[in-house]
């Protein structure tokens, strides 16, 4: 079967306005059904992402120039579609907590909503991964940004979530300004706003509108650094994490994230391919991954509060996924950060999923509220150890994998300070990460009772943790998929 | 065969995860173990040397990077030593009633790092072989965590971040050297890189294997590099000290002499002095050190460093004399330092602590410990009769087959005179250990304590029957280990 993968977006788009009508006309209905239809609606189309063929308008219609269909772009949707699946399982769980935080008019009220907006997300995440014209990443990356405006500050009733709402809509409409500003520079000096095109003028630019052409591209930088959550534009990501309703947390961090490092890649490689700006330009990507790890990893170590925590764990990780992109030598397949966000994608996903559950049992999502949970609940413990040290990078796993990977790259390139800064970041990861387990085996709990965990949570987490595993000795079938 | 030894362990432990019955289940894995290892070593051709019973499954090909298993002589004695330290440890560990918490955790974990360090010491490809020992590094976490004693908390996190750290470094010197080969002859395989270093095929760099050596050296706990070693056996459980400090500090030597030797001789040959001058710090810093600890547990754990720095010297020799006494020297130090932290183990179960203030007498109420425990510092200070004696005498004698220029003794020699030095030294701070926890007056508080349980016993004759079997016929492991001496020193040196 050759599917076009327009037609991915198109579903996922027909999904979204179905559950929109059905929740507005049918107020009676329980629902958790919105839960279980979006949920199978994504599934499927997760299943027929694997029917897609690439490359399927090649030159042959007016849209090839607008909407890439290659191989990465079909990686990226899939990551987009997984990722927006596991925030809806997690969204399923999280139900009791969303609406002790709204306002009661009646039962289940605006609950359908919390189920809807996820799926227009992903579709505005697909898009991004196929866009080749900046007004085509533009609009694509405002119906991202824009449902998560309303996700973000969800929970009506905690000034915590709207509190994150609100930094979000500032900060993310000043990074809007940014890129929609870098895209008109760019516009300005090349007269295009295809990549292709840009691609083609950028290689014929006289030297004079060098300058205006690297400050535009700084301007898109800063923009898209929002986005993918990298130092020195990561103020708003701790606050707004951990205001955020955690399933929300969740597809910020890995959804948003995944997208925007596709979106910059497509961005980028056109000035990287120039002789004229890739020094320039790596030198830039190499300062941002070292603020990154740095901050990151370093803001990371007194955190006592699980989403923080993980907020700071993403900005170090998208440290991690800058140095694979600084490394980056003409001539090689975009491989390495793809693969360290299909891991990273698993473990953060992994974490966040298990924290839902511990927070709705305990109340809390402090690092403390995870005390005893190895007694409590070995399951969830499980989980949350494999992801743990995942992220930390624990070999056999894919976080292991990615890393050696990074490594990899950053040696064979030569860049020294990458390597360097990496080996002492990833030290100091152990121990953020490690404290999760000192909480979870070391310490004892307050309550030691039981904790109950639904079918369907417990299935996704030996997912996960097999996939982890998996993918950690044996990375062929990503590595396939990205070719 | 090979791929059995690693995944006995595994499915042990995770079948006790699962809830199977803890120490049976161990106690029964890591016996298979000893077994199966045994026949290897029986039907290992030794005629025809070489890397034997191998299998292999290529994983990413475009990086030549594999599962590939295969044994030599060298490792195989380095498994021989891991099942027998491993059933040992398994053996005095506590009954599953007396653990209050997570008791199936406890042993799935010691599984754990007894997979990690078989499957390290069997790979022939540089990822496995690296991933491999990483493995050990969170259960040792959680060992220490949960179970141990004293400081354990910072001893945790010192050793864990330590590790990590150094294992990083590891990772970065190994991809270094892969990446400074053509790109046409890159590969992740052992045999083949060797293959390439008989030809000279491998760029000498030396801040390469500077970077090898403090990786390993590390785990090794080279000087300056050791000061999580002492204090991580100190807290630890005995039977996570038996293996850390008894099989795990191995893999980082085992390291220097499967990979970082052979391949990068010349490059070796340009930080002898470096080498020589920290071990020189193993030996008498360290040793010194240890003579002023006051307690059993940080003695035993300073000393297990100092030791290392023998081995450092048989390595840095760099001559069949000195190389066959480190590989011996890793047997035998493994099995003595690991019946000591057994012993120490025992005695803190029954009195409660380890300071030399507090103990004394001891021998009197527990004649077996004490006269086990004896044998084994013995053997530890380098009395013939032990395994230990036939290992660091070639490694003296290697250290002084560096002639100086005419009267002038040369830097080995130097080295090689602290290094008889530091028989003296001991020979003080064990003999004086010993007299302070065991001869004297007994304490009256001793009254009811008894002695190592009967069916613990035979775990500690196993070890040291091992050693008195290496002390009284050491040809039987020189022979196995000789070929893979003779191949790390074929390579072209200068």
């Amino acid at each position: 079967m050759n599917l076009n993968p327009i037609v991915l977006d198109l579903a996922v788009l027909a999904l979204g306005l179905v559950l929109l009508l059905l929740e507005a006309f049918n107020e009676e209905k329980e629902k958790p059904f919105f839960g279980w239809l979006s949920i199978g609606g994504i599934a499927i189309v997760f299943v027929l992402s694997f029917f897609a063929s690439q490359q399927i308008f090649v030159g042959s219609s007016q849209l090839a120039q607008f909407y890439k269909a290659d191989a990465l772009a079909i990686f990226y949707k899939r990551l987009a579609l997984g990722t927006t699946l596991l925030v809806l399982i997690m969204a399923l769980e999280f139900r009791p907590i969303l609406s002790s935080y709204l306002p009661a008019a009646r039962k289940n009220a605006g609950l359908g909503e919390f189920f809807a907006l996820p799926v227009f997300t992903c579709l505005g995440l697909m898009w991004m991964a196929s866009a080749a014209d900046f007004v085509m990443i533009f609009v694509s990356l405002e119906l991202v940004t824009i449902s998560f405006y309303v996700l973000v500050s969800y929970m009506r009733r905690s000034s915590a979530s709207l509190e994150a709402g609100v930094k979000y809509l500032i900060l993310g409409a000043l990074s809007t300004g940014f890129f929609v500003y870098g895209i008109t520079w760019i516009f300005g000096i090349t007269g295009q706003t295809n990549l292709l095109a840009i691609s083609d003028a950028l290689r014929v630019l006289a030297p004079a509108s060098h300058t205006a052409a690297l400050f535009g591209l700084g301007l898109l930088l800063i923009g898209l650094g929002f986005k993918i959550a990298a130092a020195p534009f990561q103020l708003w990501v701790p606050d707004v994490y951990q205001g955020a309703p955690t399933p929300i947390t969740a597809l910020l961090s890995v959804g948003s994230k995944a997208a925007g490092f596709v979106v910059l890649w497509r961005v980028i490689e056109p000035f990287l391919q120039t002789p004229a700006f890739a020094p320039k330009l790596q030198l830039i990507l190499v300062g941002l991954a070292v603020l990154s790890l740095i901050y990151g990893n370093i803001a990371a170590l007194p955190q006592s509060n699980m989403k923080r925590l993980l907020a700071y764990s993403s900005i170090a990780h998208a440290g991690y996924l800058l140095v694979a992109i600084a490394s980056w030598k003409s001539g090689q397949a975009p491989v390495t950060f793809s693969f360290y966000l299909a891991g990273y994608f698993l473990m953060t996903l992994l974490a966040f999923l298990v924290l839902i559950v511990v927070n709705q049992s305990t109340g809390g999502d402090d690092i403390a509220n995870f005390n005893g949970l190895g007694q409590r609940s070995p399951v969830l413990a499980l989980g949350m150890t494999i992801s743990m040290l995942s992220l930390a990078g624990v070999p056999f796993t894919v976080g292991f994998l990615g890393k050696f990977f990074i490594f990899f790259d950053a040696v064979k390139t030569g860049q020294w300070l990458l390597v360097g800064v990496g080996i002492v970041t990833v030290a100091a990861g152990f121990y953020y990460y490690l404290k999760v387990l000192r909480a979870m085996y070391w310490n004892v709990a307050k309550n030691p009772s039981p904790i109950v965990v639904s079918p369907l949570t417990r299935a996704t987490i030996g997912v996960l943790i097999a996939l982890i595993f998996v993918l950690g000795v044996y990375p062929a079938p990503v590595l396939e998929m990205l070719k | 065969m090979l791929n059995l030894l690693i995944a006995i362990p595994l499915v042990a432990a995770i079948a006790i995860l699962l809830g199977a019955c803890a120490k049976k289940t161990a106690l029964l894995a890591t016996a298979l173990n000893l077994i199966l290892t045994l026949f290897l070593v029986f039907q290992y051709d030794q005629a025809k040397a070489g890397y034997q019973f191998t299998s292999s499954v290529s994983l990413i090909p475009e990086l030549k990077l594999a599962y590939f298993v295969g044994v030599d002589g060298l490792s195989l004695l380095m498994l021989l030593l891991t099942s027998i330290v491993a059933l040992a440890a398994i053996w005095v560990a506590p009954q599953v009633e007396k653990l209050e918490r997570y008791p199936n955790l406890y042993y799935a974990s010691l599984l754990f790092i007894v997979a990690g360090v078989t499957g390290a010491f069997a790979s022939l490809d540089l990822f496995f072989f690296y991933a491999f020992h990483e493995l050990a590094l969170i259960p040792t976490f959680l060992l220490i965590g949960i179970w141990g004693s004293g400081d354990r908390l910072g001893a945790a996190w010192k050793i864990t971040i330590y590790l990590a750290l150094g294992s990083f470094v590891l990772l970065v010197g190994l991809l270094a050297l892969y990446l400074s080969l053509p790109q046409a002859v890159r590969t992740f395989s052992i045999p083949d890189l060797q293959l390439l270093a008989l030809k000279g095929g491998i760029p000498q760099t030396p801040w390469i294997y500077l970077t090898l050596l403090v990786g390993f050296g590390t785990l090794i706990s080279l000087f300056p590099f050791h000061t999580w070693a002492p204090s991580a056996y100190a807290s630890a459980p005995a039977p996570a000290a038996m293996l850390h400090a008894g099989v795990l500090k191995k893999f980082g030597l085992y390291g220097l002499l499967r990979v970082a030797l052979p391949l990068m001789p010349q490059a070796a040959h340009h930080w002898t002095n470096l080498l020589l001058f920290l071990l020189a710090g193993n030996i008498l810093y360290v040793g010194l050190v240890t003579i002023a600890q006051k307690r059993l547990d940080t003695m035993l754990g300073y000393s297990s460093v100092m030791h290392m720095g023998y081995i450092f010297l048989g390595i840095a020799a760099f001559n069949p004399l000195g190389l066959t006494g480190a590989a011996l020297l890793m047997f035998a130090h493994g099995l003595s330092i690991a019946a000591l932290f057994a012993l120490a183990g025992a005695v803190r179960e029954r009195t409660g602590s380890l300071e030399f203030s507090k103990l004394g007498g001891l021998a009197k109420p527990l004649p077996f410990l004490g006269f086990t425990f004896g044998l084994a510092a013995f053997a530890a200070i380098g009395l013939p009769g032990f395994g230990n004696f036939p290992a660091e005498l070639p490694i003296f004698f290697s250290a002084f087959s560096h002639a100086g220029n005419g009267l002038a003794f040369s830097n080995f020699q130097i080295v090689g005179v602290i290094a008889l030095w530091g028989v003296v030294i001991s020979s003080v701070y064990m003999l004086r250990g010993y007299r302070a926890s065991f001869l004297g007056e007994p304490n009256p508080r001793w009254a009811g304590i008894a002695d190592l349980c009967r069916c613990t016993r035979p775990a500690i004759i196993l070890l040291i029957g091992v050693l008195m079997i290496a002390g009284f016929r050491p040809q039987l492991f020189v022979n196995l280990v000789t070929p893979t001496v003779k191949t790390i020193l074929a390579a072209p040196a200068k």
